[in-house]
C-alpha cells in the first residue's frame, strides 16, 4: 500500500486490523468514534468480531472475557471513558491478559471536555484500578508513529501477557497525517496461548482466569512474580528519542502532541541562537529515565512541557534525581499552545535560571 | 457389584466452600450432571462471579474465569463472541446479577447473546454476611434492614424473571426451586433445556433458581427450605416466564 492520507483515530483502526485483532468492544465518547465506527464495518465484514457494548465497564469485561479465551482483542475510549474502564484494567492485568486499549485523552477532571488534553497521564501510567498493576503505556506523537506502535502493541501485550494502552490525544485522533501502513514492525517471538480457555477438549487439565488469591501467601507471591515481568518490560520495552542533544543549553522534556509543538519551539530558538535539546518519552510506562542520564554537562536547566498541570513533571524530577533546575510549562482544558508560547517559556525559565 | 450412583464428572473433587444446608451445592451438581449428561464438559467455559459462588470456578469441571462484581454476562459475552461453538454459562447470585451487575444481564440478553445463565436467588448477600438484595423480601430482616426491609424507603423484591420475560433476545427462561424432589427434577430439567437451548443457538437463557441462606436466614436448613416454599415463592413464583418453543427442524 502506497502513502494515503488518513486521520489519526481511523488509521489507528486500520492499524488495529494490520495487528491481527479478532474483536473489538467498546462504547461510543468523543473524541475517538471513528475507531469503533471504521471497525463495526470492517471487523465484521471481515467475520471477525465487533460489539457496541451497553456501557465502558462492560466493554472492558467483553475484553477480559475474549481475552482469556485467547483472542487478541482491544477496546477505545476516551477520559471519562477510561475512568470507568480501570476496573477491568484491574482485573486484566491482574490475571495476566493481554489486549490494547487505546485511550485518545479529553480535557477533564470530570466531564471536562472534548479538546486535546494531556492530563491523563496519571491515570495511564499510575493507574486508577486497585493493586500493583502496571500497563504498558505508549504516547506517540504522530499518526505515522501511532501506527507503528499500534501494530506492535499486539505482539508486546502477547509476549508479557499484559495489557498495553496506547496513549494519544483527540488532536492527533481528529487531525490528517500521510501515512504507510506497510513500515515493518519488531519480529517478536509469540508463546503459544496455553492458559486461554478453549474448553478442556481442546488442551490438557482445566484452565481458569482468575486474579483472587485469598492466601496472602499465594497473593504476595503473584505480586512478586508481576514485578519481575515488569522489570523484564522496563529493560527491553522502554523507548524514547533524544533531539538536539549535541549541545543544548536547556532540555524540554515533552511527550505527543505537545513534543510536535516543542519541536517547532527548538527551531525557532535555534534562529535566536539558543541551543535547546529534548527528551521525548515514547513508553512513559516504562519511563526513560535512563535518558536523563545522557543529559550532557553544561545544560542549566529542563523544561517540562505538557497539556496537563504538571503529571510527567514527577517522573522529570524522579528521573533527573535533583541533578538539574526543573520548570514547567503547562496549558490545559484543550488548550493547545502555540510554538511562541514555548518559546517564551524558555526565554522566561531563561531568566530565572540565570537569576 | 454394581454402582447405582456416583457423584458428576461435572464437578471436580473440590471440597465446596458452602454453608451446611445452602442449595449451592444441589445447583451446582444439577449443572454438573448437565454438562456430563449433555457431552459438554469438554467444550464448556464457566465464568464464576463474586458473591458466596465466587470459588465455583474450582468447582465446575470445565474451564472457568472469573469475573468482576456484575459483569460476568459482559465477560461471557467477550467468551461466547470470540469461540461461537463452546459452551459458555455464567453462575450468578441476586446481587451480582440483579444489583450491580444487572445492566450487563439485561444488555446480554437483549443482544440475545448465546449463553445460559444460572441465576441463584435467595433474597439476601451471602458472603459478605446476610445484607440487603435487591430480592429481599418485604418486611425480612438483615443487616443493613434491621426492622425488616421497609417498602418506602428500599423499594420491593426484584423480578428478575419478570423483567426478563420481556425481552426479545431471551429464547428461554424458567424459575425454579430445589426445596423438594418433585422440584428438584423440574430444575435439572429446566436447566438441561436452556444448555440444550444454547447447543442449538437458540439465544439467550435463564434459569433463576429460588436457594436458601440458612445461616444468614438464621434459620436449620429445613426451615429454611421451607420459608422457600412459604414466603419466598409466593413472591416470585415458580414456572416457564419464556419458551421460544422446541427447534422446528
Amino acid at each position: 500500500m502506497a502513502k494515503v492520507l488518513m486521520k489519526g483515530n481511523e488509521a489507528i483502526a486500520v492499524a488495529a486490523l494490520k495487528g491481527g485483532v479478532d474483536a473489538f468492544f467498546g462504547y461510543p465518547i468523543t473524541p475517538q468514534n471513528e475507531i469503533p465506527e471504521y471497525l463495526s464495518k470492517h471487523l465484521l465484514a471481515a467475520g471477525k468480531v465487533f460489539v457496541q457494548a451497553e456501557s465502558e465497564v462492560a466493554a472492558i469485561n467483553m475484553v477480559y472475557g475474549a481475552a482469556g479465551a485467547g483472542a487478541r482483542v482491544m477496546t477505545s475510549s476516551s477520559s471519562p471513558g477510561i475512568a470507568l474502564k480501570q476496573e477491568g484494567i484491574s482485573y486484566i492485568a491482574g490475571a495476566e491478559l493481554p489486549c490494547v486499549i487505546v485511550s485518545v485523552m479529553r480535557g477533564g477532571p470530570g466531564l471536562g471536555g472534548i479538546q486535546p488534553s494531556q492530563a491523563d497521564y496519571y491515570q495511564a501510567t499510575r493507574g486508577g484500578g486497585n493493586g500493583d498493576y502496571q500497563l504498558i503505556v505508549y504516547a506517540p506523537e504522530t499518526i505515522q508513529e501511532t501506527i507503528d506502535i499500534m501494530k506492535e502493541s499486539f505482539d508486546i501485550a502477547d509476549y508479557y501477557r499484559n495489557p498495553v494502552l496506547v496513549l494519544v490525544d483527540g488532536l492527533i485522533g481528529q487531525m490528517m497525517e500521510t501515512v504507510d501502513f506497510e513500515k515493518p514492525v519488531k519480529k517478536r517471538f509469540i508463546p503459544a496461548k496455553d492458559y486461554a480457555t478453549t474448553g478442556t477438549a481442546n488442551h490438557p487439565g482445566r484452565n481458569i482466569v482468575n486474579s483472587l488469591f485469598l492466601d496472602p501467601v499465594e497473593l504476595e507471591q503473584h505480586n512478586l512474580q508481576l514485578q519481575k515481568k515488569y522489570q523484564q518490560i522496563k529493560n527491553n520495552e522502554t523507548k524514547y528519542e533524544m533531539i538536539n542533544m549535541e549541545n543544548p543549553e536547556y532540555v524540554i522534556v515533552a511527550y505527543g502532541t505537545m513534543s510536535r509543538i516543542c519541536r517547532s519551539a527548538i527551531e525557532s530558538l535555534k534562529e535566536e541562537g539558543i541551543e535547546v535539546g529534548m527528551i521525548r518519552p515514547i513508553s512513559l510506562w516504562p519511563y526513560p529515565k535512563a535518558a536523563f542520564n545522557e543529559i550532557p554537562s553544561g545544560v542549566k536547566g529542563i523544561l517540562c512541557a505538557e497539556m496537563s498541570m504538571g503529571q510527567m513533571l514527577d517522573d522529570v524530577m524522579i528521573s533527573d534525581k535533583g541533578r538539574h533546575e526543573i520548570g514547567f510549562y503547562g496549558r490545559v482544558g484543550g488548550m493547545v499552545p502555540e510554538p511562541e508560547e514555548i518559546v517564551d517559556a524558555i526565554k522566561n525559565f531563561k531568566d530565572k535560571v540565570v537569576k | 457389584m454394581e454402582v447405582k450412583y456416583q457423584k458428576t464428572k461435572g464437578l471436580t473433587d473440590k471440597k465446596l466452600s458452602y454453608c451446611p444446608g445452602c442449595t449451592h451445592g444441589i445447583v451446582h451438581k444439577l449443572v454438573g450432571e448437565t454438562l456430563e449428561e449433555l457431552g459438554m464438559i469438554g467444550d464448556a467455559i464457566g465464568v464464576a462471579s463474586v458473591g458466596c459462588s465466587v470459588f465455583s470456578y474450582e468447582f465446575f469441571n470445565c474451564d472457568m474465569q472469573q469475573a468482576p462484581h456484575g459483569r460476568a454476562c459482559a465477560e461471557a459475552t467477550g467468551i461466547k463472541r470470540v469461540r461461537p461453538d463452546n459452551i459458555v454459562f455464567t453462575y450468578q447470585g441476586d446481587g451480582d446479577l440483579a444489583s450491580i451487575g444487572i445492566a450487563e444481564t439485561i444488555h446480554a440478553a437483549n443482544r440475545g447473546e448465546n449463553i445460559t445463565v444460572i441465576f441463584i436467588n435467595n433474597a439476601i448477600y451471602g458472603m459478605t454476611g446476610g445484607q440487603m438484595a435487591p430480592t429481599t423480601l418485604i418486611g425480612q430482616r438483615t443487616t443493613t434492614s434491621q426492622d425488616g426491609r421497609n417498602q418506602v424507603l428500599t423499594g420491593s423484591p426484584i423480578k428478575i424473571s419478570e423483567i426478563f420475560s420481556q425481552i426479545d433476545g431471551v429464547a428461554y427462561l424458567e424459575r425454579v426451586s430445589v426445596t423438594n424432589p418433585k422440584q428438584l427434577i423440574k430444575a435439572k430439567k429446566a436447566i438441561k433445556k436452556a444448555f440444550t437451548y444454547q447447543k442449538e443457538k437458540r439465544g439467550f437463557t435463564l434459569i433463576e433458581v429460588l436457594s436458601t441462606c440458612p445461616v444468614n436466614w438464621g434459620m436449620t436448613p429445613v426451615d429454611a427450605l421451607k420459608w422457600v416454599e412459604s414466603n419466598m415463592v409466593p413472591v416470585f413464583p415458580l414456572g416457564v416466564f419464556k419458551d421460544a418453543g422446541e427447534k422446528n427442524v
